[in-house]
């Protein structure tokens, strides 16, 4: 095994044994969907398929950041569908509230996570528990706020035209929000003080305060980040589909922890690079476009997705056994 | 120290569940329109009891330092397969309570088995084994449906001696037979060593395979009886995704609530039993106190808020800045 990774080329040798096996994972999926039907590999598949993709690698950045950390963010769900509802429903004030509408529904993101960030970096409260009741909270101020009477759920045209316009002819717009929103986390993760304290504060949050790192600002700020991106997802959820629903961020959570984790980002924290994230995401929308072409009913398709984590992840997911 | 401080520091996050829920009941049962009887009770129990066997379920896993995502998938699978084997004869129908029991153990034991034999973070285990519990919950019913024997459901949802719930004595006699004697054992014992600290554990020859494994499946074995019980309940079955992920989370907050450390080690599950019922008394308060149900699940978010700040008043006790990190 030694000498045969010698003999590789060293760019090859410094991958990660975890993303090239996501991305072979990917290429058998093609290959073995190609045999299905020949469409499985004509670009306005694969392209349609980055475009779905695209909504779930947004939210799935900033998750990857609160895993990097060591922490989870159970609070998406509800910040994805508050991002969603909120931008909607700002837009229907004028021309005013079709202007701030996007901003609007990540600041409100943004406010959550915030809240979640306080909790868990100043209180000490652990993330799960945390999360979870900010979650809670979130639904519960959404479902208060479209009882008492209908606001406008419509989408604003302008996350419409995010999500579903082209400004280069071919690549839909929501894909390149992913590509900016990505490149701005690459640059955070490995070009700033700041991303590397991330990682840091993953491995040992105790070495990194004691190396002088404000752990607790940075924790909150990631946590507030990850808001944000979840809400983004969700304005552009809603643009996709032109409407905003109260539990249209319930089907995210499990893809985007699961996509995470396949990339080979260690749950524990500290370990894992945005290159696997994206993998992990093209494989999770590759595996459901795949069952759901196949026509595989609803309890087959749970089945195959969990089963497929666990494979997967027994391949390259154990942990060192501790001896 | 004497021996009861001792006792009184090991139980005391027990003991604070136990007080919440005392405080919120007799707020409840006091300004119930109907006033403090039997119905009142039983409905109460009846309800409670559910999300004690699931709050239960995740204490186990919780105490060995892990968590367990897919406790509501098992009760909702459990649920299912009830719906469609619990009839028949007294014979089948005994056959197939023993059925439903062996396949929620046997969910928690898969669980168990990839946590320590796959060395995969149990976070990430079960959400996909929930997934795939999910799935095999919706091949058994993809509509609602089905139905179970009438006279064990109403034996289980009724009242003994007119005023004491039988769903509270089951509750009551499942903490005796499972929970007690495993804490005492030195399997128990050494589920708490693991989840106060792994290495520690196996330094000192405890088998860690072995009470992880336990736990895991007396767990999957708690979200099995509480499936049965939804059974009771309802006389359907019902793969609702919703209803089975809302148990999971509101089990982790009844743990939590319950005094049962996420960190492990710390907590028993007679406090997770205590937290469930504290939990849903504080649900159901806005009804009694007639406030719009559209406030509910608000209500309930701001309380759990609430619930899990108070343990950051521990923060005003440390010394060391150091130890804010654990």
């Amino acid at each position: 095994m030694n000498a045969l990774a010698e003999r590789l080329p060293a760019f090859m040798r410094r991958m990660d044994p975890a993303v090239v096996t996501a991305f072979a994972c990917i290429l058998l999926l093609l290959f073995l969907g190609s045999f299905y039907s020949s469409n499985f590999l004509s670009p306005e598949y694969l392209l349609q398929q980055l475009k779905v993709a695209s909504f779930l690698g947004i939210i799935a950045t900033g998750m990857m950041l609160v895993i990097l950390l060591g922490q989870i963010d159970l609070s998406l769900p509800w910040v994805v569908s508050v991002g969603a509802m909120m931008s909607s429903a700002v837009a229907g004030f004028g021309d005013v509230g079709a202007v701030i509408a996007i901003p609007f529904g990540i600041f409100c993101g943004v406010l959550i996570g915030l809240v979640n960030g306080v909790g868990v970096a100043y209180l000490r409260i652990p993330s799960m528990i945390m999360t979870l009741a900010t979650n809670a909270v979130a639904q519960g101020l959404m479902v208060v706020y479209t009882g008492g009477f209908s606001p406008q759920d419509s989408a604003s045209p302008a996350a419409r035209y995010l999500a579903t316009g082209f400004i280069i002819p071919t690549v839909p717009n929501s894909v390149l929000c992913w590509l900016a929103v990505g490149a701005a986390a690459v640059f955070l993760m490995t070009r700033t003080t700041f991303g590397r304290s991330i990682y840091g504060i993953g491995n040992r949050e105790r070495a990194a305060y004691l190396s002088g790192i404000n752990t607790r600002r940075v924790v909150m700020i990631v946590f507030a980040i990850s808001g944000g991106l979840a809400a983004f997802g969700g304005v552009l959820l809603a643009g996709y589909a032109s409407k905003a629903a109260q539990s249209m961020g319930d089907a995210y959570l499990l893809p985007a922890i699961a996509a995470v984790v396949l990339g080979g980002t260690s749950i524990l924290g500290g370990r894992g690079s945005y290159l696997g994230t994206v993998a992990g995401v093209m494989l999770i929308t590759l595996l459901q476009s795949i069952l759901s072409v196949m026509q595989m009913p609803e309890f087959g398709r749970q089945i195959v997705y969990g089963v497929v984590i666990i494979l997967m992840l027994l391949l390259y997911g154990r942990e060192r056994l501790q001896r | 120290m004497k021996d009861w401080r001792f006792w009184f520091a090991e139980q005391r996050g027990t003991l604070m569940a136990i007080a919440i829920f005392v405080v919120m009941f007799i707020i409840y049962s006091s300004n119930h329109p109907a006033g403090f009887n039997a119905n009142v009770v039983q409905t109460a129990s009846n309800k409670g009891v559910l999300l004690a066997f699931v709050a239960m379920a995740q204490a186990l896993v919780v105490i060995t330092a892990g968590i367990d995502l897919s406790v509501g998938m098992i009760f909702t699978l459990t649920n299912c397969l009830a719906s469609w084997i619990v009839v028949g004869s007294p014979i089948q129908a005994f056959f197939g309570v023993v059925g439903v029991l062996l396949v929620g153990a046997l969910c928690g034991a898969i669980n168990g088995a990839i946590v320590i034999y796959g060395r995969l973070q149990p976070i990430v285990t079960t959400i996909a084994t929930g997934a795939v519990f999910y799935g095999i919950a919706l091949a058994i019913r993809p509509n609602p449906g089905g139905s179970v024997d009438e006279t064990l459901a109403d034996f289980f949802t009724g009242r003994f001696f007119g005023f004491m719930p039988a769903s509270l004595l089951t509750l009551a006699a499942v903490v005796l037979v499972v929970w007690v004697p495993f804490s005492r054992s030195v399997t128990g014992r050494a589920a708490y060593a693991v989840g106060s600290s792994e290495p520690a554990a196996y330094m000192s020859g405890v088998n860690i395979r072995r009470a992880k494994f336990a736990a895991y499946t007396l767990s999957g074995l708690l979200a099995g009886i509480g499936g049965l019980f939804l059974t009771f309940f309802t006389y359907t079955g019902e793969a609702a995704y919703a209803s089975g992920n809302a148990y999971t989370l509101y089990s982790i907050a009844a743990v939590v609530l319950g005094g049962v450390s996420l960190f492990g080690g710390k907590g028993s599950a007679i406090g997770a039993i205590f937290g469930a019922m504290a939990f849903r008394t504080i649900g159901d308060l806005l009804f009694v106190f007639d406030f719009d149900p559209l406030w509910q699940p608000l209500f309930q978010g701001v309380v759990l808020l609430l619930a899990v700040s108070i343990g950051a008043f521990g923060l005003f006790r440390i010394r060391n800045r150091l130890d804010w990190f654990g």
